[in-house]
Order: C-alpha cells, then sequence, then structure tokens
C-alpha cells in the first residue's frame, strides 16, 4: 500500500433521526477520504462533525439511521460487517478519542488496568507482558512518573493527563487510523498544547492517519494537514490547512471573520449571516 | 477609552485581595494578595486558566465567597462582610453557561421582572419590554421558557437582567464560551455597543485571549492565585510579555505551532 493510498473511502454518507416532528438529517451526503495525514472536521454544533465519526465506526444509537455508498477502510466495507467482525475493527484498527476523559474511563478501575485491558483484548497478550507495554505506553504519552499513575483510578489525574491516558489507552493496539472528536476542548490551552505535540508525535511516528474533529477553526488549521468544512450535515468546503485564509465558501468566511484576533484588532466582529440556500448545495466532495 | 475617568474616584478597586476555601488543615488560598483599580468606564480582563482563582475574584466581588480578606471598593466606598442590597444596583453579573444560569421553569417576563421587584422598582411592564429591546431580543419572547431559546438568545437574557436595576460594573465570567464562534461573535458586539452606549464598566473572565483583546484595555494574567502580570492590550497583541508563563499562553493562543510545543511536551 502507498502512503497517499487513501485508508478511509467514505461514499455518501448519511445520517438520519426519524423524530416525531419529521426526519432530521444529521449528515446529508458527504464524500471523503483519509490517507496517513492529519485531516480537520471543523463546523459549530449541529453541522454533522461529530456525528461522522461516529457513523464511520458504525456507533450511532438507534433510532439513529446510517446509510452510505460505501464505507470503505482498507479494502473492506464496514458497513457490510457484522457486529462481531465490527468489534475487530474498532478500538484494535480503528480507534477513538473522545471530548472528555472523566466520561470514557471506568471510574472504579485503575488506569493501568484499563490500558492493560485494551491491550490484551485486542493480543491475547499475557498480565505481565501487558503491563510492560502499559508502563511504556504511558512513557510515550508523557507522564513522568508511569508506575505510580498505573495505580491512580481516573478521578485522581488531573483533565491534561487523563486525556493522555485516554490517548495512551487508544494507540495501544496501533491502530491505523485514530478518530479524535474534540480531543483537547476540556482542556487548558497550554496543556492543550503539549496533549496536541504527543498526538502529533505518536501519529507521524506511527503512520496513523487521523480525523480530528474541532469547532475550533484556528487550531484545525495550525495543526492539521486538510480541512473539511461542515455545514448543516453538508461538506461546504475543503482545503489545505495552511491556505484556510483563502477559503471561499461564504460560511468558512463568515466563521474566519466572526472569530477575534489576537493579531488584528477590530472595533466590531463580523456577525455571520446564514443564507438558507446553503443547506441546499451539493456536499463537497473531499477525496484525498 | 483607557483615560476615561481619570482623576475621578475609580468604579471598582481591589487591594491585597486573599480568597481561601475550606477549614482547618484543608485550608487552601485560591486568591492571593490580588490588587487592581478599574476607572468609571474601563473595561478590564482576568485571563488564567481553570484554577488561577480569575472566577473566583468575581466571586469574591459579588459576594458568592464567604471566607476572603482584603479590601473591595467600589465607587471609592468600602464594602462590608455582607453585600447590601443597594450594591447589586451598582454592580451585577454574567455567568457563563446560560444553560444553568436562567432557572428552568421561569418565563423570560419572570427572570427580568424579578430583580425589579425585589428592589420595589415599578414600571415593570414597560422596563421588561425595554430591556428585550435593549438585547435585541424580539417582544414576542417575553413569555417563553429559557429551553425555548437557543443558547445566544439566553445569554441575551442573562445580559438583560443584569442590566435591569441599571447597574455601573458588569461583572462578566466567561460570557461567550458556552457559544459558538458565530454566536459569540453575537453577543461580544452587543457587549461593546451596551458599554458604548451606557458608559459601563467591564470587569470581564475568560480564557479566550483573543476575547479579552478584542474586549478589554488591561489584561491582568492570574495563575495558581496570583496576578503575574498586568499589561496593555498592544502589550499583549505584540506579544511582548515578560513573564514566561504569560509568554506561554499567548503563544499557545495563536494556535498550534510545531516546533515551539514538541520540546514541551510533558506535563
Amino acid at each position: 500500500m502507498n502512503a497517499t493510498d487513501p485508508l478511509l473511502t467514505v461514499e455518501d454518507l448519511n445520517v438520519r433521526f426519524p423524530t416525531r416532528q419529521g426526519v432530521i438529517e444529521a449528515v446529508r451526503g458527504t464524500s471523503f477520504s483519509v490517507g496517513r495525514e492529519r485531516v480537520g472536521i471543523v463546523g459549530e454544533s449541529g453541522s454533522g462533525k461529530s456525528m461522522t465519526g461516529r457513523a464511520i465506526l458504525r456507533l450511532v444509537r438507534p433510532p439513529g439511521e446510517v446509510s452510505a455508498r460505501r464505507i470503505d477502510f482498507m479494502g473492506e466495507d464496514l458497513l457490510s460487517l457484522s457486529e462481531r467482525e465490527m468489534r475487530r475493527i474498532r478500538g484494535h484498527r480503528i480507534s477513538m478519542v473522545m471530548q472528555d476523559p472523566k466520561f470514557s474511563l471506568n471510574p472504579v478501575i485503575r488506569v493501568g488496568e484499563q490500558i492493560s485491558e485494551a491491550y490484551r483484548l485486542h493480543t491475547r497478550a499475557s498480565r505481565r507482558a501487558a503491563r510492560q507495554k502499559t508502563l511504556e505506553m504511558l512513557e510515550a504519552v508523557q507522564i513522568r512518573d508511569p508506575e505510580r499513575v498505573y495505580q491512580t483510578f481516573p478521578h485522581e489525574v488531573s483533565g491534561g493527563m487523563g486525556q493522555r491516558i485516554m490517548i495512551a489507552m487508544m494507540l495501544i493496539p496501533d491502530p491505523d487510523l485514530l478518530i479524535a472528536d474534540e480531543p483537547t476542548s476540556a482542556l487548558d490551552v497550554t496543556v492543550q498544547m503539549r496533549v496536541l505535540a504527543i498526538l502529533d508525535k505518536l501519529v507521524q511516528e506511527r503512520g496513523m492517519g487521523l480525523i480530528f474533529i474541532s469547532h475550533d477553526l484556528n487550531l484545525v488549521s495550525s495543526f492539521c494537514d486538510r480541512v473539511i468544512i461542515m455545514y448543516g450535515g453538508r461538506i461546504v468546503e475543503t482545503c489545505r490547512a495552511a491556505e484556510l485564509d483563502k477559503a471561499e465558501h461564504p460560511y468558512t468566511r463568515g466563521l474566519l471573520a466572526a472569530l477575534p484576533r489576537l493579531d488584528q484588532p477590530q472595533a466590531r466582529l463580523d456577525v455571520l449571516e446564514r443564507d438558507p440556500a446553503w443547506l441546499k448545495e451539493q456536499s463537497v466532495v473531499a477525496h484525498v | 477609552m483607557s483615560d476615561a475617568g481619570k482623576g475621578k474616584v475609580p468604579a471598582l478597586e481591589i487591594s491585597n485581595l486573599n480568597v481561601f476555601f475550606g477549614h482547618g488543615e484543608s485550608r487552601f488560598q485560591a486568591v492571593k494578595n490580588v490588587s487592581f483599580v478599574l476607572p468609571e468606564g474601563a473595561s478590564f480582563g482576568l485571563v488564567g486558566e481553570s484554577g488561577s482563582g480569575k472566577s473566583t475574584v468575581l466571586r469574591a466581588i459579588t459576594g458568592l465567597v464567604r471566607d476572603w480578606s482584603g479590601t473591595i471598593k467600589v465607587a471609592g466606598s468600602t464594602l462590608g462582610e455582607r453585600r447590601e442590597t443597594a450594591f447589586y444596583r451598582q454592580v451585577q453579573m454574567v455567568f457563563q453557561d446560560p444553560y444553568a444560569s436562567l432557572h428552568p421553569r421561569h418565563t423570560v417576563d419572570r427572570i427580568l421582572s424579578e430583580p425589579l421587584r425585589l428592589h420595589r422598582i415599578g414600571d415593570i411592564d414597560r422596563r421588561v419590554l425595554q430591556a428585550l429591546d435593549d438585547v435585541g431580543l424580539p417582544r414576542a419572547f417575553r413569555f417563553r421558557y429559557p429551553h425555548q431559546l437557543s443558547g445566544g438568545q439566553r445569554q441575551r437574557v442573562a445580559v438583560a437582567r443584569a442590566l435591569m436595576l441599571e447597574p455601573r460594573i458588569l461583572l462578566l465570567d466567561e460570557p461567550t464560551s458556552a457559544l459558538d464562534v458565530s454566536v459569540q461573535a453575537e453577543i461580544l458586539n452587543l457587549l461593546t455597543d451596551l458599554r458604548a452606549r451606557r458608559g459601563l464598566t467591564y470587569l470581564m473572565v475568560s480564557h479566550d485571549l483573543a476575547v479579552v483583546a478584542h474586549m478589554c484595555e488591561q489584561i491582568a494574567v492570574m495563575r495558581l492565585g496570583e496576578v503575574v502580570e498586568v499589561m496593555g492590550v498592544e502589550q499583549m497583541r505584540q506579544a511582548t510579555p515578560e513573564d514566561a508563563y504569560t509568554q506561554e499562553l499567548l503563544r499557545a493562543s495563536l494556535g498550534y505551532d510545531r516546533d515551539f510545543f514538541s520540546a514541551h511536551m510533558e506535563e
């Protein structure tokens, strides 16, 4: 497989929620692919960015419905797999890091044991080997005293430490693709940057693909290689991250203009005028 | 506005403020020796990360914490241990989360008229409608409940409530951090307009340096309960602070910088 070959190809993805008031379309016909690169998905609340991440792993709960022409992950069609086969993919080959470690870790199990368990589940390694691997992984996420942290419970660690632990747990089975949904939004900025540096290093060293879901345009454009901008369940625009300031779609431009900037003072901020026509446009295709 | 009110009595003056939480051995000092002065009409920002004590300063001013020492003066008069009713005609607060700060079972009408009733102010009907106009909400929203409003509309109600008693000083505790970028812009513009129109004095707390730079002329950086640096907005925009922590905070606010942060990965 070439470095430029996509790991994941999604064609015409739709996520719908039937409600008493009618069907809510959370994702409407999006197509994109991800190679061994960092792809950012940005949008405001309700844009469908998180649902996109969940739909890939088939984690959308009923009554939500996911449909697509195909979701191809390294030659396998994820939509046609059984639930049992899907468990082989989840966590093992595609991992997911969520926003708040407090809700992702089991509160009554020591963090070291949770990471070891994740490893043993996918490799059938011995307890001793899993423990060893866990300590190495905690060190890889720059935790200074892995032996001590191994023995702690989730409530005893800070937010930044918790997110390091989550990243260790998600990366220990050595997945090909990591989906990170607002992985640092609950953290302080300086802690956020440290966690991102770790994620950045690990993704590069291991040659993983990364889908980075965030509301923060600034962060995504500085951290990712490529950006996908979503609005109302559709992809309105896609570009190289470094060229986000040259974005053309009025929604993207509006978002950028609404953001106060440290380097450029403005008397008033531009307010985004939403054009109903944006909701009728075709979703832009965002392949590698 | 930076020389607003020079030579007059400052709107707010804090000297050697200390705030403690807990008792006995677990007594913890959340704010240490904080002092600053806000001239009438000024806008002052407090930035820092979680646990830096920035919100606790606001809570001490407004009387929401008991265990504090130091001096707080509002328009020249020193505050006692308890806040008098008249204090709330001068100082009001807007909280971070508009989903939590409005009573879920009170209508907008009741939320806005309650301060007037508590302070025995008449003419409620006209004042409530005027308040809705002032914050740019349709009058038809008067009998809605908070859950029938969006996050931005709720924050407008919270701002309107804070203005019902026509205070001189607004304490703004992360007023837009729970909102989307485009909604944040609307609320920040509203706050800018209201300040210009009414000559209000703002004390704003935020973790977002760009937001504070947009709103304030002077900024104090807090860390672990202490003010580590006070700077003018120009100094902050040019990123020439003296303190090392302030520098890192500014750097982080500009986005991810691979070369800089890969050297700072440790806890």
